[in-house]
């Protein structure tokens, strides 16, 4: 697997030259096969649910969402949570009211009508949208086709980063180098050692300061789902496109809908627009 | 109005005769909507109509989301993810004021080349092409303000080097920013103002748009053969056209139904497809993205903008006689106003007395290359300024100058057109028969 990956950045970094997105080219970013992808994708209400779970027993101990309010989990399209759950779970978070102590503020426990706290760990980003703050897939050649066809890729990005802790290179040891390896990361630090003569890397990805989260068997799942690594990460990275875009299903539904009528639309014009022009073309189009 | 001889409004009952005499308007609306029209317009004819539907589209969209949009450094970025989540169909009216941008630059540009090609800037429609270049300056300030609205990262560094380019004029370039900023540098005060300017440029566009309508309505639409309506009676001038209603308005209506199943399935499946991830992170002034781009349709011109380094002995040669008050950078932002310019200019700088590039074989290749040029300039404009890419964007930007300044006036006094149709009747005749055989 590690060198079947090595093996494609290895053939991407020769196939790219140095465009604008080269940082990207150097991070490998699997194509995870999410079931929101495409134009009849929607989410999956459980696999949101795992996600969800993972997010509140690991991501949350450092990570944010603060722009997602905690009753939207129940709303249709997302993790729909029932009403008791939701309830529950707000319960669960302190959230801080300016509003109370005499308007000096205080903690109290949440309520479906409060968002999810900000970040508490230094330096963590809030998730809200992370997942479509990050673009996957570039290219080729900054022609974005890879985008047209893959998707924007900012789940998979998220997957990838967490899949993607992998052993210090060789040509790295010895170096001091804050955070860890990460062959999907590309934007941090990186050893002037694991570069060639050119200033080519010759390892994928670059240093991150978050410790590898996951490791697999994280959460302990209901039903028995699969908790290995490569579940996990894919199932978080699922949730964390929902809190980004929240109202996926509907837009998609819209969207279908929108299609089908206006390509009814116009085939009735077009043919009202034949008809009121037919005498004006008595006979038709010349071969020409 | 309009200078082509045709039916005009008649008032029958007597409401009808009392209003009239006191507004004509339904006298003016009947003599827009039949306006005589070349019939023989083919499909990049269509372009108008798109045009002003988005015109409506984006008006009507954007007055929804303004109502809960909060123009606050600290607020925008919220308010924004606010529409998304909890305004009803939010998430949609967004996507489609979004992708509108896009789809209203789609259609501009395609009306551009149309003009270009056909003719369209030749007397007597000069006026009606300097209008259209005044609208399209005011749709690319106006959606770069609608750019910086959702104060995310490239909302914020865009606006840092946009409002930069004035910087880079001579003597008075910082006052300049500082004054169109509001402050020294982007921040509360150039989010106001933009919020304030992106509501207000719409509507001049608006009242633009009435005069170009209304300007080439006095002339009459140009057509593919460039061979004018006669106008010597009604009878001829009937041979030459139709009635805008019920023809074009189906024709345009059909078209504009088959481009919005495309920007349907923009908006529906892939709405940040045009986007840029990074304006979905809250604006931070001390994180620079690594790579500030503009969108899609500013690329060609931004291309040309970094095209001309201080290495190129053009700019050097500049840079020498003007003592060094243009240099690198100020001589880079001409270049990109300057290309703007040059389309306006089109006009006076084509010297051919044919006015359709379908009667000028040599012209053709030319415009061909124009139009490759163009998309070169789109694709480089969002590369990284290394070699190859900055002799790349330096070839394409000294070809775009040398269309209009060199070749447009060359190919008028050197090319040998082909012979055109005496009548527009008899184009259409050519292809579609004589309905009286």
């Amino acid at each position: 697997m590690i060198r079947k990956l090595t093996l494609s950045v290895a053939v991407a970094l020769s196939l790219s030259t140095t465009g604008a997105f080269a940082s990207g080219a150097e991070a490998h970013v699997e194509d995870f096969a999410f079931p929101f992808e495409g134009p009849f994708g929607s989410y999956d209400q459980n696999q949101l649910q795992r996600g969800l779970k993972i997010f509140t027993e690991v991501c949350s101990a450092c990570h944010g969402l603060e722009h997602v309010r905690i009753g939207t989990l129940g709303d249709e399209g997302g993790p729909m949570l029932p009403e008791d759950q939701v309830l529950a779970y707000a319960a669960g978070i302190e959230v801080f009211d300016p509003a109370l102590n005499d308007g000096e503020g205080d903690f109290r426990p949440a309520t479906p009508a409060d968002k999810f706290p900000a970040n508490t760990g230094a330096g963590a980003p809030d998730l809200s949208l992370m997942a479509k703050a990050r673009a996957g897939f570039h290219g080729p050649y900054g022609l974005g086709l890879n985008q047209l066809f893959k998707g924007m890729g900012g789940a998979e990005y998220i997957a990838s980063i967490l899949h993607g802790y992998e052993e210090t290179p060789a040509c790295a040891e010895g170096v001091d180098m804050a955070g860890s390896y990460n062959v999907a990361f590309p934007n941090g630090g990186y050893p002037d050692s694991c570069k060639d003569e050119h200033g080519n890397h010759t390892v994928p990805g670059s240093w991150i300061a978050m410790a590898q989260p996951l490791v697999g068997e994280d959460v302990e799942f209901d039903d028995g789902h699969s908790n290995e690594l490569h579940h996990e990460v894919q199932d978080v990275a699922a949730f964390l496109m929902w809190t980004a875009e929240p109202k996926l299903n509907a837009r998609k539904t819209a969207g279908l809908k929108g299609v089908i009528f206006l390509t009814v639309l116009s085939v009735l014009l077009y043919l009202t627009n034949k008809r009121i022009w037919a005498p004006h073309k008595n006979r038709g189009r010349k071969e020409d | 109005m309009s200078g082509i001889p045709h039916d005009h409004y008649e008032p029958k009952s007597g409401a009808e005769k009392w209003l009239h005499s006191r507004l004509p308007i339904v006298g003016l609306l009947y003599d827009t909507l039949m306006i005589p029209t070349p019939k023989n317009l083919n499909w990049m004819w269509i372009w108008g109509i798109v045009l002003t539907f988005t015109l409506v589209l984006q008006i009507a969209t954007g007055v929804v989301l303004v109502m809960h949009y909060t123009p606050h450094v600290d607020m925008a970025f919220a308010s924004i993810e606010h529409i998304m989540r909890d305004v009803n169909g939010g998430h949609m009216i967004r996507y489609f004021h979004m992708n509108g941008a896009s789809l209203f630059f789609v259609a501009v540009y395609a009306h551009i080349f149309r003009g270009l090609y056909y003719g369209s800037y030749k007397a007597p429609r000069e006026v009606t092409w300097i209008i259209g270049m005044l609208i399209y300056l005011l749709m690319m300030g106006t959606a770069f303000m609608g750019y910086v609205l959702p104060w995310g990262q490239m909302s914020f560094h865009g606006t840092a080097v946009i409002t930069g380019l004035f910087g880079a004029i001579p003597f008075i370039g910082d006052a300049v920013q500082t004054w169109l900023l509001g402050a020294n540098a982007v921040g509360q005060p150039a989010l106001n103002r933009f919020f304030s300017l992106h509501y207000l440029l719409p509507f001049v566009i608006a009242g633009l748009v009435a005069v170009h309508i209304w300007a080439f309505h006095s002339t009459g639409n140009n057509n593919p053969t460039g061979v004018e309506v006669r106008r010597t009676s009604k009878e001829d001038a009937q041979k030459d056209t139709l009635p805008f209603w019920p023809y074009f308005v189906i024709k345009d209506l059909f078209a504009l139904a088959v481009i919005l199943v495309v920007f349907m399935a923009v908006v529906g499946f892939m709405p940040n497809y045009l986007g840029h991830p990074d304006n979905y992170i809250p604006a931070n002034p001390l994180a620079t993205p690594a790579h500030i781009v503009p969108e899609w349709y500013f690329l060609p011109f931004y291309a040309i903008l970094r095209a001309f380094t201080a290495d190129v002995w053009a700019v050097q040669f500049v840079q020498f006689i003007t003592f060094g008050i243009v240099d690198a950078k100020f001589f880079g932002v001409l270049a990109m106003f300057g290309a703007i310019v040059a389309i306006a200019l089109a006009p006076w700088l084509d010297t051919s007395s044919v006015r359709s590039g379908r009667y000028r074989p040599m012209f053709k290749m030319w415009f061909a290359l124009l139009v490759v040029d163009f998309f070169v300039l789109m694709w480089v404009g969002a590369q990284a300024t290394t070699f190859p890419y900055d002799w790349i964007s330096l070839i394409a930007a000294t070809y775009w100058f040398a269309y209009f300044f060199v070749i447009l006036p060359l190919l008028g006094v050197i090319e040998k057109p082909l012979p055109q149709p005496a009548t527009i009747e008899e184009d259409f005749n050519a292809h579609y028969g004589n309905p009286a055989e």
